[in-house]
């Protein structure tokens, strides 16, 4: 009965794509309405699946590899279309498709609103196709008892980022005209291809060193003993450079801002939730590789402390709502990384589960708000206001081009106004902080109580981000929801709807008592993932006091500056942050990222153009194709064309084949002359043959 | 003294209950008025079904009749359910060109069940008289249909022609019949068997008696160089009954000629080989080049069936080999059905493009179909296709079949000649396609129920059961005969 269940593993991902073949057949007919519930219930019958699967592995904590297709088999080397189940894989399962369902049906209400939308059935059914496909492409990725089907979902989920992304490609993030989106997405799919790059040498290396891709045979006990120190090395680093592009990761990050660009359930369900963990699940997986060298580690873990604080201090000085989340994002990513790093598997799990339900919450509720401030600046039909609607369209156009909906500065005050958005966003703010009880917090701890343990500097950058993290969560929360409306538009907002605040609610209650799954003292997370990863890998984290009381005061005298500076009086959107006056060219460097993108740009990217100008204009056009192709190539091949065409195809060749047509048609004309229509032709015909055919009888 | 046994009624019953039926319809037809003939369709369909259904409830019989004079088996059901089947398909496409030329006359369909009896006679014959009298009952009737458009001067001609090459033809058969008897004093063939791989006297004797009789066979099967009949007799005929003929004399024809050579001539196959040979290269070219030259669809078509002789006698040649009979018996039974539904679907088009005083037969009337009748001309490319031997068509599969016999018994320079003259004959079959989809033109097509009921039903099953082949053919390779 058991083994039953864990056959349905492969439903994960074939349920999604029925649901988006169903979507792309008939969502032109079911409407909208229809579109969503279709794109909805495909993501949660998944989820249902995945609980199936949880309850499957109850019984049997070693879980099950679901043989599917046969895929590759060359001699020794065999690579199959295998589903894994094990409590690694269901973890992620049920985070993806949980959070994934949330999201969906939140998404299906925020689409509707999306200024941009403007009522195009195509671009809603085009919509949830693509998060359908992400779904799958996620299962798949979760689910692969092998590298390069692990592969497969790795790049399936980098191009369903890609279209989501530049899913308004024709438009700037703020609805005018214009190319924004699409370059953002297209950062987005370079910044991974060069993570990609490390990750397909990882897989080539691996295959060198052990002969195959499947994790039974790689990851199996004992198996890294025959493989010399300084190959794993090389795998786990080319790995950790496919990390740091999917996982955002100094020093491959700078899309993942830039993302932003997408929907907000987007970047909801794949820049904060699901897909950018994707690199914290591949190391996780990968426990044994990782752990089997000392310097792997060190390399993953300072990458991870580093980012996070890095991250964190450009959180600080963003005006952007929506930026701040996403260099939080990355900077929480880097504490995962950081904890996979240090060899704290489970609570590098631990934490990307909690981080999904909280970092989920916030940004679902930022578009909650941006829509609310979005409908108080333009009220959408339905809002009441507005009867032309064409002039409408008008004053829209205009608005858009001094009108930011997601800049801080233009709200303020939306406590009162939106007063649901406000709690469960305030929920999720104390639970990125670390507050107590919240889920973030016993995460949190849990990768500082391991990082106390192994190594104090890191211990230190990881405090000192967590400090940060508080402060411009505090400032945030100030800055939308506090003090007086700074704009006409927030003082207009609307509460959303309830398909958008229904998901928000589900996951505000997760983001409280998320923390459960791991709380310290029973530590049931540890143990369910002990049963895959083994237990050399896995202990359980004694809770430290010490480390526990300093974070959590520092987090609130972190919110208390944050209430000193933002909170006490009001804040005037045309004034330079107050915080500017206090830090100087700092706040400069930190406002301004750093001039990451401006140092990528001049040492990378321009010198790059300019080479490849170079090779386009000068190599390839002045040089290859005008002197040696039109010259060289292009005259010889003429000469020889030339030659094989006329004395040799149309003499030669043309002439047999000319020939036999016309041996053919002139015989036919002659034999058709023997057709004379007259019988006694005919008879003598017959009886010539009779004689040919005796005659050869008779005188053989 | 000749003993009467109940049971070989019973053993003959299909073709009983088809004679009797014929007979009583030539009676019906007195009091069915000239606007009534549907009625008659009815009934000769009715006899035909009936026919069928008895035939197919024969299956698995293995037992002679009439002391040896008929033989009951699985190749004998085989043939009957093949030749049943072809001719409702005939009937259907018949009706509306009869009554739409005027030729609406109850003989016709009592003259078709006689021809279908005699068929059926060949295909159990085991005794060189009973193939004389089959293939005369086969015969005359279909003399008679072919002069049926009569008072048109090209039908009676045509009708003429046939007779009088025929009864040449006949001759033969007879005196090949005499001789063999003459040499062993038999004519049943599984005696003749016995008798040859005894030894005979006079070999000479029986060596050109088997020649005489392939003679009188080939006449109908229009093999070259006796196939010269065929384009006069084709175009002259109504199209209907050129239908007919077309796929039945040539299964009656092939029936005879399996069940004679293997049953009694292994003896002397290896002497007979050359002549065979030499036969099925002769029909090939002679009727893939001639065919280059033709203008008129009928006598394209006429040409294209003697081809098609040829490539079935191809597989004929190595039949005395070791092993090998089985082979030839799948391999011409498999391509007498591929030949027949390709031809029937494409000759059904024909009649649908076909008015009055043979107008509408030029090649050039097919141009513009495929703008037109788009369905019309794919299906029409699908016969063509199967008749060149293109995948996915059932034609390639026949054909890859027969040539492998060819390989197997190791004429290989046979299966050069077969395959270049399919090159040639993708020429002519190709030319019909370019000019239906590439020329314009204004064809007329007068379609009707059963004649676009009769085309689809052949094109799909052209390019259907060309992927259940191997099944088919393995289907074909059971009906073996009686004393094997």
């Amino acid at each position: 009965m058991q083994f039953e269940l864990f056959d349905l593993a492969p439903l994960l991902v074939i349920l999604p794509v029925i649901g988006l073949l169903v979507n792309i057949l008939i969502g032109d007919r079911v409407g909208e309405r229809g579109i969503g519930w279709i794109a909805s219930l495909a993501a949660g019958l998944t989820f249902v699946v995945s609980l199936l699967l949880f309850f499957a592995l109850q019984g049997h904590h070693e879980g099950a590899t679901v043989p599917f297709l046969e895929w590759i088999r060359i001699g020794e080397f065999n690579v199959g279309w295998n589903f894994r189940v094990d409590t690694l894989s269901n973890t992620m399962m049920l985070v993806v498709s949980g959070v994934g369902t949330l999201i969906h049906i939140y998404a299906a209400g925020y689409m509707h609103y999306d200024v941009r939308y403007k009522g195009d059935p195509h671009s809603y059914k085009r919509f949830f196709i693509y998060l359908n496909l992400f779904i799958a492409a996620m299962m798949i990725l979760v689910s692969a008892d092998n590298y390069l089907m692990l592969f497969v979902g790795w790049e399936g989920v980098g191009l369903c980022s890609f279209l989501l992304i530049g899913f308004w490609f024709t438009k700037n993030p703020d609805g005018t005209d214009g190319h924004s989106n699409s370059n953002a997405a297209k950062k987005a799919f370079i910044a991974n291809r060069v993570g990609d790059f490390g990750f397909l040498m990882g897989m080539f290396t691996m295959f060198w060193a052990f002969g195959s891709l499947n994790f039974g045979d790689v990851l199996g006990h004992g198996a890294v003993e025959h493989v010399s120190e300084g190959t794993i090395l090389a795998i786990t680093l080319f790995f950790l450079l496919g990390v740091a592009g999917k996982s955002a990761q100094i020093p491959l990050y700078v899309w993942l801002p830039d993302a932003m660009a997408g929907p907000t359930p987007v970047s909801a369900l794949i820049h904060a939730a699901t897909m950018v963990t994707a690199g914290v699940y591949l190391v996780a997986r990968s426990a044994p590789l990782f752990h089997a060298s000392h310097t792997a580690e060190l390399f993953v873990m300072f990458t991870g402390a580093g980012t996070a604080l890095f991250a964190a201090t450009i959180a600080v000085a963003q005006n952007d709502i929506k930026k701040v989340l996403a260099y939080s994002t990355v900077s929480q990513l880097g504490f995962m990384v950081a904890a996979v790093g240090m060899g704290a598997f489970v609570a590098g799990m631990f934490h990307l589960v909690t981080h999904a339900f909280f970092k989920a919450l916030l940004f679902l509720g930022s578009g909650s708000v941006i829509l609310a401030v979005e409908r108080g600046h333009h009220p959408l039909e339905g809002d009441g206001g507005h009867d032309d609607h064409h002039e409408d369209e008008h004053h829209d156009d205009d608005h858009h081009e001094v009108f930011d909906p997601q800049d801080m500065r233009n709200m303020g005050g939306l406590r009162k106004i939106i007063p649901t958005t406000y709690r469960v966003y305030l929920i999720g703010s104390l639970a990125l902080a670390g507050i107590p009880i919240f889920a973030g917090f016993f995460s949190k701890d849990e990768i500082l109580a391991d990082a106390f343990l192994e190594s104090q500097p890191v211990y230190w950058i990881l405090t000192v981000a967590a400090f940060l993290t508080a402060f411009y969560m505090g400032r945030q929360v100030l800055m939308v929801f506090f003090g007086k409306p700074r704009t006409h538009a927030a003082e207009e907002a609307k509460e959303s709807p309830p398909s958008m605040t229904i998901p928000l609610m589900i996951l505000a209650f997760l983001s409280i008592f998320g923390g459960l799954i791991n709380i310290p003292v029973i530590h049931p997370l540890t143990d369910w993932i002990e049963h895959t990863l083994g237990h050399d890998l896995v202990h359980a984290t004694k809770f430290n006091w010490q480390v526990a009381i300093v974070s959590t005061l520092l987090a609130l005298i972190a919110i208390g500056i944050s209430w000193l500076i933002y909170g006490r009086k009001e804040i005037d959107a045309s004034q330079p942050d107050p915080l500017q006056r206090a830090l100087g060219p700092i706040f400069i460097g930190m406002r301004n990222k750093w001039y990451v993108d401006e140092i990528y740009g001049f040492l990378i990217i321009r010198p790059y153009e300019r080479l490849s100008s170079f090779l386009a204009h000068q190599v390839d056009w002045t040089f290859w194709h005008d002197w040696f192709h039109d010259s060289g190539i292009a005259a010889g091949f003429r000469g020889l064309a030339n030659f094989l065409a006329n004395p040799v195809d149309l003499g030669v060749i043309d002439g047999i084949a000319n020939g036999l047509a016309r041996a053919t048609k002139g015989s036919a004309s002659a034999l058709r002359l023997l057709q004379t229509g007259f019988v006694r032709n005919y008879a003598l015909m017959v009886f010539l043959g009779v004689v040919a055919i005796l005659s050869f009888l008779i005188f053989r | 003294m000749i003993e009467f046994n109940p049971l070989d009624l019973l053993n003959t019953l299909p073709i009983l209950v088809l004679v009797s039926w014929a007979c009583a319809l030539l009676m019906v037809n007195v009091f069915v008025p000239r606007q009534g003939k549907g009625l008659m369709v009815l009934l000769t369909a009715l006899g035909l079904a009936v026919t069928l259904i008895l035939s197919i409830f024969q299956a698995g019989t293995q037992t002679e009749a009439f002391k040896g004079m008929l033989a009951i088996d699985d190749f004998t059901v085989y043939m009957n359910v093949f030749i049943l089947a072809s001719s409702l398909v005939a009937l259907a496409i018949s009706h509306d060109y009869m009554q739409r030329m005027g030729l609406a006359r109850g003989e016709y369909y009592v003259l078709m069940l006689f021809s279908v009896a005699g068929m059926m006679l060949m295909a159990s014959a085991a005794d060189l008289i009973v193939v004389f009298l089959a293939l005369e009952l086969l015969s005359i009737p279909l003399y008679v249909l072919s002069a049926f458009a009569r008072p048109q001067v090209e039908s009676e001609e045509a009708g003429l022609k046939y007779f009088l090459l025929g009864a040449f033809a006949s001759g033969f058969l007879v005196y090949g019949i005499a001789l063999v008897y003459g040499a062993t004093g038999q004519t049943n063939l599984i005696q003749i068997f016995a008798a040859a791989e005894a030894g005979v006297e006079t070999p000479a004797f029986l060596l050109v008696g088997a020649g005489l009789i392939l003679v009188g066979l080939g006449f109908k099967v229009a093999a070259a160089p006796f196939h010269m009949w065929t384009p006069d007799v084709y175009q002259g005929a109504p199209t209907t009954v050129t239908a007919f003929m077309a796929v039945g004399a040539k299964a009656g024809g092939f029936a005879a000629l399996l069940r004679v050579f293997i049953a009694a001539f292994p003896a002397i196959s290896v002497d007979l080989a050359p002549v065979l040979a030499a036969v099925a290269a002769a029909t090939l070219v002679i009727g893939n080049v001639v065919a280059v030259a033709q203008s008129n669809i009928k006598r394209l078509f006429a040409y294209s069936s003697i081809s098609h002789a040829g490539f079935i006698l191809m597989a004929f040649v190595a039949f005395g080999q070791d092993g090998l009979f089985e082979d030839t018996i799948a391999s011409v039974l498999f391509y007498l059905v591929t030949f027949a539904i390709a031809s029937f679907g494409s000759w059904a088009i024909v009649i649908m493009l076909e008015r009055k005083e043979g107008r509408g037969l030029d090649l050039q009337d097919y141009a513009g179909l495929g703008r037109k009748y788009p369905a019309l001309a794919l299906a029409m490319a699908v016969f063509m296709f199967s008749f060149t031997g293109v995948p996915p068509t059932l034609g390639f599969a026949a054909k890859l079949f027969v040539f492998r016999v060819v390989i197997e018994g190791g004429y290989y320079w046979l299966a050069i000649v077969g395959v270049v003259t399919s090159v040639v004959s993708a020429y002519y079959y190709l030319r019909l396609i370019i000019i239906m989809y590439m020329q314009d033109g204004d064809p007329q097509v007068r379609g009707e129920t059963w004649l676009n009921l009769a085309t689809a039903a052949t094109a799909v099953a052209t390019v259907l059961l060309f992927f259940f082949s191997t099944p088919l053919f393995e289907w074909a390779a059971e009906a073996g005969f009686l004393w094997f």
